[in-house]
């Protein structure tokens, strides 16, 4: 009977952890490692730009992205239709849950949503973006070095010319 | 109907439904038959025509030596997000122009932002021609 009890203690146990590790990876924006098991989608965007996790873009913002490919922040990024809606429903699957709007228009980039805005305006001087071997706020493998592997943990961070904090 | 009809429509036919794998040779054939239906003077490719091409503006800011370098055998770096670029040559980077999708994409893409146009299957073979000459 005390055998019993100790065994479903422990599947009790392992459950709770199960569940916390499946919390764990369905990860949010703010979260330091992502989850983006699309082959497509990181082939097909991850060959100009590094692969941004889906889910720092609401489904709104991610169907205005992938609506617009033609002009892609100043680029013909154009896709197959097929190949488009195959990795749109893999970015609305697993968008963010927060809204990314602005005067009630989805917001297209990343870097102007408020989630962004606070987690890195204060850690970055200015000049950071615009040096050269840098060249964009949205280039986050400058600075995070294992963002091709959607790890964004503070330990493979490194700022070119520092932090300012 | 004659063998050259019979030719014409298998090659037509491979030009359409390309194998998966394709090799640069076999593209540039591709091209060879598009160049001819596009213009019937077309003779033959030329791989310094190609170079001047890939190395100049065609009316917008970017040329395709702006994120691919002057060198098919060198790494280049995407003009506004600094991602790197495998080179071009096929000698250098085996995986260049072994499918026909991936070349059409960005032919594609990457005439639109150049010159704001698509590129005549000459100009296309005048650049492989070109990378296929450099090492």
């Amino acid at each position: 009977m005390i055998a019993l009890r100790n065994t479903l203690r422990l599947a009790a146990l392992y459950a709770i952890a199960a569940a916390t590790t499946a919390h764990a990876l369905s990860a949010q924006a703010g979260d330091h490692a992502y989850r983006v098991d699309n082959p497509g989608y990181r082939q097909e965007c991850g060959s100009c730009h590094v692969a941004y996790p889906p889910q720092l873009l609401s489904a709104a913002s991610w169907r205005a992205v992938m609506g617009g490919l033609d002009k892609h922040f100043g680029t013909d990024a154009s896709l197959e239709p097929a190949a488009r809606d195959g990795i749109l429903a893999f970015l609305e699957k697993n968008s963010g849950r927060r809204d990314t709007k602005a005067n009630g228009k989805p917001l297209l980039r990343i870097t102007e949503t408020k989630w962004f805005a606070r987690e890195h305006r204060k850690e970055i001087a200015a000049g950071t973006a615009t040096r050269p071997d840098v060249k964009s706020i949205a280039n986050c493998g400058a600075c995070h070095r294992q963002a091709e592997k959607f790890d964004y943990a503070e330990s493979s961070l490194q700022v070119p010319g520092g932090r300012s904090r | 109907m004659r063998l050259s009809t019979h030719l014409a429509s298998i090659l037509a036919l491979s030009a359409a439904f390309p194998a998966p794998a394709e090799t640069p040779a076999r593209l540039q054939d591709a091209f060879a038959l598009e160049a001819k239906r596009e213009n019937p003077a077309f003779t033959a490719f030329s791989a310094e025509r190609g170079r001047a091409f890939f190395t100049a503006t065609h009316g917008r800011e970017w040329s395709c030596s702006t994120c691919h370098t002057g060198n098919p055998g060198a790494a280049g770096r995407h003009a506004s997000t600094g991602k790197a670029i495998t080179p071009l040559s096929p000698s250098a980077n085996p995986e260049r122009f072994t499918s026909a999708a991936k070349v059409e994409k960005w032919f594609r893409r990457n005439c639109n932002d150049v010159a704001g146009r698509a590129c005549t299957a000459q100009e296309k073979g005048d650049v492989l021609a070109w990378l296929l000459a450099t090492r």
